[in-house]
């Protein structure tokens, strides 16, 4: 469905370097991407700011032009077809509207029919489904302009599906949203892929949405792939361990160690503990823990994707 | 799906022209849509159109007065009113000023959402211009005309072919205006704020569109050349002397004529302007 092969994308920018000169540099903000994305596959997108991933998005749906490499959507090249990919992709951009500011919503819906000229049963069809799954009633005669941030980002995902594409662009969706509204997007991208015919590419500085929605993750960093594979694999890779955590009734005492795992934290008057476990299993950890000092409370902690994506970042 | 490529599901069975008339009257119907919504505004515009009218009016009535045989360049003084009341009718409707939503978006870098859409930019913009004209007409032309009417002799058409006429002259200019200020929005792609080039063209277009004084007070030579090399006196100065009746048939229609030459100039210089700034678009701001 998307194919990239050897991407790149660079920007010039001016650089003073005296009082009248200014020099050119030239910044590359995507650096010889390669994916192939199948279709109804979903794909988490991620990377620090600045890694090139809106630059990405932007040259797959045809608003800019690669520097080098090819790029193909849908059997399409973006640039040269953008209005014919412009039928069948869908996209949000979260910190972009695309509706129409002074209009309501109602009115904005039935603009993109003739825009994109859907026959107005699948139009109506489709009205419905969103409007069930994303509670738009409240709101669907209220002026762009006059809707909150979580109303307006539910608009903009009915915008971009109205017309059925095949391929959904989500630059940061649930970005600047509330805890709810964020739950009712997410939700409601997980109902639309588990359908399997919309592929989907998300990207996100909020990696719950990816741990929700994608089995697909891409890690990007000075616009090159540093990771392309399923969380566990990235997990794997980075050697990401369950840690225990211990309420302990007294102290543990001087030079106490548990084999096989390692002492990260000591908290609360050294009455909370933490150990990551290295190699050893949770109930090897729980049985010599229990053993040195009386246990109030345990529970045992997964690896969070944040930290395996931390870690990554500040590897750069 | 690699197969369907090549086609396009459409709304119409009758072919993609159809569709493509359908699409267009939608986005000018949005057009009329978005600047209905701002009654005050219209209001408000419609009472300062008058007030400046009755101060132009007088002005020129004033060098009338002055001017050999009370005919300055050509026309009386029922034409001048005309011309006068009919031009502040007219200015919202053409809205030569304060148009920089292109330019804005440019610098935000939301034009990435119109360059999202399966419609060129210009066309997309130039229909959602036509619904704001409409709406213009409807309600910001009739106003001043009747304040002019009120209070000052107006010249009512002999030949019957200068209403026809006049509206096809008010559609081109219409035309000819968005795609100058389009092109003049469109540097904003090459200069990130386009404020500059916007004051230019509000300067030149009302000094050269006829709006501060009939272009026809210029020695001939001058006039001439620029309505041939300009588009400017197109803007105001040829709907106006259409519905005034200042010249003679031939040179009524040719005049139009010329205007039409202009609108598809300016129309292929804005698409050209447009396909340019999309090979070196950057967008702004992530």
């Amino acid at each position: 469905m998307i194919r990239m092969r050897e991407l790149h994308k660079s920007f010039t920018v001016r650089v003073k370097a005296g009082r009248f000169r200014r020099e050119k540099r030239t910044v590359a903000a995507v650096d010889g991407v390669s994916l192939t994305i199948g279709r109804g596959e979903m794909v988490g997108y991620i990377g620090p700011n600045g890694a090139g991933k809106s630059t990405t998005l932007k040259m797959l749906t045809g608003v800019l032009t690669p520097s080098s490499g090819e790029v193909s959507v849908c059997g399409l090249t973006p640039v040269p077809q953008r209005t014919r990919l412009a039928l069948r992709i869908g996209v949000v951009f979260g910190q972009r509207s695309q509706l129409w500011w002074d209009l309501p919503l109602r009115e904005s819906f039935a603009l993109l029919r003739h825009i994109y000229r859907v026959p107005a049963g699948d139009h109506a069809a489709r009205l419905r489904r969103c409007r069930e799954l994303l509670d738009l009633d409240e709101f669907l005669d209220t002026p762009v302009r006059q809707l909150s941030l979580g109303q307006r980002m539910r608009g903009e995902l009915t915008a971009a599906l109205l017309h059925g594409p095949e391929v959904l662009f989500l630059d940061e969706p649930t970005i600047g949203l509330d805890v709810v509204s964020k739950q009712a997007v997410r939700s409601f991208l997980a109902e639309l892929g588990a359908t399997g015919d919309v592929t989907l590419v998300l990207t996100t500085h909020d990696l719950a949405d990816i741990e929700r929605l994608c089995e697909r993750l891409v890690v990007i960093d000075h616009g090159r792939v540093v990771h392309d594979g399923s969380i566990e694999a990235l997990h794997t890779r980075y050697g990401s361990r369950r840690s225990l955590v211990a309420d302990l009734e007294k102290p543990l005492p001087d030079g106490f160690e548990l084999p096989g795992a390692s002492l990260t934290a000591v908290t609360a008057n050294g009455h909370r503990v933490t150990f990551t476990l290295d190699s050893a299993t949770a109930g090897a950890a729980v049985a010599g823990l229990v053993a040195a000092v009386p246990v109030r409370d345990l529970s045992l902690v997964e690896p969070d994707i944040e930290d395996v994506v931390a870690r990554l970042y500040a590897e750069r | 799906m690699d197969h369907r490529d090549a086609s396009v599901p459409t709304i119409s069975r009758t072919g993609p022209f159809r569709a493509s008339v359908t699409t267009f009257g939608a986005l000018i119907g949005s057009g009329f849509r978005r600047y209905a919504t701002y009654r005050q505004a219209t209001i408000a515009g419609t009472f300062t159109n008058i007030v400046f009218g009755f101060l132009r009016c007088y002005v020129l009535l004033a060098v009338a007065a002055e001017a050999v045989g009370n005919r300055p360049a050509g026309y009386d003084v029922e034409q001048l009113a005309t011309y006068v009341w009919v031009g502040q009718g007219l200015l919202s409707v053409i809205g030569i000023w304060g148009w920089t939503e292109l330019a804005d978006r440019i610098r935000t870098g939301d034009i990435a959402a119109d360059l999202l859409r399966p419609v060129g930019p210009v066309a997309a913009y130039l229909a959602a211009d036509l619904g704001r004209a409409l709406y213009g007409m409807l309600t910001r032309f009739g106003p001043p005309l009747l304040a002019g009417a009120l209070f000052f002799p107006l010249h009512t058409p002999a030949r019957w072919q200068t209403v026809p006429l006049f509206a096809l002259s008010v559609l081109l200019a219409v035309i000819i205006c968005f795609g100058c200020r389009y092109a003049v929005n469109a540097t904003a792609y090459w200069l990130q704020d386009a404020r500059g080039p916007i004051t230019l063209w509000t300067l030149g277009s009302g000094v050269l569109g006829g709006l501060y004084f009939p272009l026809r007070l210029l020695p001939e030579e001058v006039a001439v050349v620029l309505w041939v090399a300009t588009p400017l006196p197109s803007l105001l100065q040829t709907p106006l002397d259409v519905i005034a009746e200042r010249d003679g048939p031939a040179l009524q229609t040719g005049l139009v004529g010329l205007q039409a030459g202009w609108a598809v100039v300016i129309l292929a210089v804005a698409v050209l302007v447009q396909r340019r700034a999309e090979r070196r678009l950057v967008v702004q701001g992530g």
